[in-house]
């Protein structure tokens, strides 16, 4: 088990060195240092001052020493000024300019994060609240979505082929052909809007006091989450991984009940709900929990469009707005977080699927 | 003129449909007639899930390819007055042209019908390709590394599985943005990518018919040379005759896609090919002593077929869904698009006032990837009962 550990981990780290380095590079790139130099410097500035503050700032090294000033493994740049000022990587880090105050190295090694230029803030300070956000967003979704998907999955697999198996197999296809962009749309126009759907209906019969039934816009569930400012979004996310969770519990249920346990117990005369929840559940379980696991790192796509759309500044949001407006170091920070969450995620679920199977061991 | 009600929209754009229904119907009569002819597809014809998803999906294919019999409007012009108009308000000015918006207008008076018609282009024009490229560069590598298994299975399944922890919209953020459109990147991508179905048909083609030259000479050369022509023109901009070409957006919109689907495939095909090389025709192929490329595409690629083809169909969905998603963020679309992903995106800023320019192309989205899905799933089914 170990053994196994720690070349997991090993494999894990190589994995997060090369996409990392995909995405500096990606984020790196000629075209986008310039973007990055106009954005910071003025709109206007001529090709040679691009250069300038490019070369000024450090950008002008090639790239993998740069990779490797940003991990904290080469030491950061540094420049004398005219007036006998040092400046450098580590030098702004640490906001000092005396000659040789500041360490050598400075990056992910050491615990520097760098800033963030959209933000105007350092990364370390915008990037935990957002995360916490976002984290109690994921909570709720997965508070919602995982019951409901293993009992639809359970009630479906347990008589395979029977109506009730049929129907909410196509309710748990049509969950996952409605991607989040969609379905949230629909929540919005269909409960959240003062002019279509139930709203106008609900408040004209005098059933609700508010003008709509749930708000479209979760920015205020940062200070004080409701129910009607969180409920859109979370149903938004929970709604379209549900279906695949489902259908694979479906699928895991419709087998172990063809098993010969399964059969023996019924010919002993156990009750069909005994059956049901004390033989095959614990079994048809297994496969559903690695992809409830798996789901998680695949629900960011849909946690960066719902948090757009509903305007909720968490960690997807953030990742949007390092994204459009080329804030490198935030980008790199919000991949790394992203990176480690996925690679975690396919540990966690290697263990426990072994843990969880006696019948598969690592070794 | 009056505005019109819900009835009399739905009945005027069943009328404009009418190419669709009329070749849906067609295609229907001609199924079931023949259906116990047709292998699988007619099978597909016994089973009700399969027949809903069959239809719905062939209704957006048809709306796409008579999309200029369709459309009431130009997709792209604005006409005045009709901005953010309500389902079903008649034109101003009508002078000769459609008297109604029949699903209303968007932002910027705009017909949301004729959009949604023309966005079934926009999508149908890229999502099937993408899913099929992907397929064949998952087979082409799948195959071998579950086959051969070894250094080459090891190096290859790490690569994919590199591509799989990178979170999809991180990739689509940083790969599909103009800056990259300038360098050489999405070009280099398209050259590696595309190269690879050429190869694909050649050496399927090769494998079978090496002991007949003439005939071999002849199928491989025409693919050759059909497939290098096209090659020339998607990934390089480079067709002499101006036949086969790639916007630069579309091309980085492509290449993203597909990089985002071969690994899965790629990781599905190895998986089927594990379980297959243990049966007992495979092994008989190797007595014989047939070549290791034969036994891949011609013994064990036809017997994975059922799966495959019912992933087939989940993965156009699934492009269909990916290909929103960069239309929702405004990512490598050109501004005018009537493509779904990013009218939805326009229209969501009016949402709650105005909500008709956005549901109409979000259910058109999903009743394509819903008919996708139920397709698939009757394909399953049926190709189970063997």
């Amino acid at each position: 088990m170990l053994l196994f550990l720690a070349r997991r981990i090993g494999v894990m780290i190589v994995t997060a060195l090369c996409l990392t380095f995909i995405v500096f590079y990606l984020t790196n790139l000629p075209a986008k240092l310039e973007t990055l130099a106009k954005t910071q410097a003025g709109s206007r500035i001529s090709d040679a001052e691009v250069a300038s503050w490019l070369d000024r700032n450090g950008y002008n090294q090639p790239m993998l020493a740069r990779y490797g000033e940003w991990l904290g493994v080469v030491p950061g740049w540094t420049r004398v000024d005219g007036d006998g000022d040092v400046t450098g990587r580590c030098y702004r880090a640490h906001g000092i300019t005396d000659p040789g105050a500041a360490p050598a190295r400075c990056g992910l090694l050491q615990g520097y994060w760098g800033e963030s230029t959209r933000f105007r803030a350092s990364v370390p300070d915008v990037i935990p609240p957002r995360l916490g956000a976002t984290g109690l967003l994921m909570m709720w979704a997965l508070i919602v979505m995982v019951p409901m998907a293993l009992i639809v999955g359970v009630l479906a697999g347990m008589r395979e082929g029977s109506r009730t198996d049929r129907t909410l197999s196509t309710f748990a296809i049509a969950s996952t052909a409605t991607p989040e962009y969609v379905s949230g749309v629909v929540f919005i126009a269909l409960l959240a809007s003062s002019t279509a759907g139930l709203s106008p209906l609900l408040s004209s019969w005098g059933w609700i006091d508010a003008p709509v039934l749930f708000q479209g816009n979760a920015r205020s569930a940062l200070e004080q989450i409701t129910f009607w400012n969180f409920t859109l979004p979370v149903m938004t996310i929970a709604l379209y991984g549900m279906g695949y969770v489902a259908r694979i519990t479906r699928a895991s249920m419709a087998e172990v009940m063809t098993q010969q346990y399964i059969r023996t117990a019924r010919l002993k005369g156990v009750s069909f709900a005994n059956i049901v929840l004390r033989h095959a559940l614990r079994n048809a379980l297994i496969a559903p929990f690695t992809v409830i696991m798996l789901q998680i790192p695949w629900l960011l796509t849909g946690v960066v469009i719902v948090e757009v759309l509903f305007s909720y500044p968490g960690f997807g949001w953030t990742l949007f707005e390092a994204a459009v407006n080329n804030d490198i170091e935030l980008l790199l920070a919000a991949s790394v977080v992203a990176v480690i969450v996925v690679l975690l995620t396919q540990l966690i679920s290697d263990i426990g699927y072994v843990w969880l199977n006696p019948r598969i061991s690592v070794t | 003129m009056e505005a019109i009600g819900w009835t009399e929209i739905l009945g005027r754009m069943a009328m404009q449909l009418l190419p669709v229904w009329l070749a849906l119907a067609v295609v229907f009569a001609i199924s079931i007639t023949w259906k116990r002819r047709l292998g699988l597809y007619g099978k597909l014809f016994d089973s009700r899930v399969g027949m809903v998803g069959f239809a719905l999906v062939m209704f957006w294919v048809f709306a796409a390819l008579f999309a200029d019999m369709i459309v009431t409007h130009d997709p792209l012009s604005q006409i005045s007055g009709m901005r953010n108009a309500t389902p079903g308000s008649p034109l101003r000015d009508p002078s000769g042209r459609y008297e109604y918006f029949l699903l209303g207008g968007d932002a910027l008076a705009r017909d949301v019908f004729s959009r949604m018609v023309m966005g079934a282009r926009e999508v149908l024009r890229i999502a099937p390709f993408a899913a099929m490229i992907s397929f064949m560069i998952g087979i082409s590598l799948g195959l071998p590394a579950g086959y051969l298994g070894g250094r080459l299975d090891t190096g290859l399944t790490f690569v994919a599985n590199l591509v799989l922890a990178f979170p999809v919209i991180l990739l689509f953020f940083l790969l599909v943005a103009p800056e990259i459109q300038e360098t050489a990147i999405p070009r280099v991508m398209a050259g590696i990518l595309f190269i690879v179905p050429v190869l694909f048909f050649t050496v399927l083609l090769n494998a079978r018919f090496f002991t007949q030259p003439a005939r071999r000479n002849l199928y491989v050369g025409a693919v050759m040379v059909v497939g290098l022509w096209a090659y020339s023109g998607l990934a390089f901009n480079l067709d002499p005759l101006g036949v086969w070409g790639m916007s630069p957006n579309l091309l980085n919109v492509f290449v993203a896609v597909v990089f985002v689907n071969a690994p899965t495939v790629f990781r599905i095909v190895r998986g089927i090919t594990l379980d297959i090389k243990t049966r007992d025709y495979v092994a008989a192929a190797q007595t014989r002593g047939e070549g290791t490329w034969y036994i891949m595409m011609w013994e064990i690629l036809p017997n994975a077929r059922g799966p495959l083809i019912v992933d087939f169909c989940l993965r156009i969905g699934y492009t269909t869904i990916l290909l929103g998603t960069l239309g929702f963020f405004g990512l490598g679309v050109a501004s005018e698009s009537p493509d779904w992903g990013s009218t939805i995106n326009q229209g969501r800023r009016l949402l709650t006032v105005y909500p008709h320019a956005a549901i109409a192309p979000a259910l058109a989205l999903m009743s394509l990837v819903l008919g996708l899905n139920l397709l698939a799933d009757g394909l399953r089914e049926e190709s189970l009962k063997d």
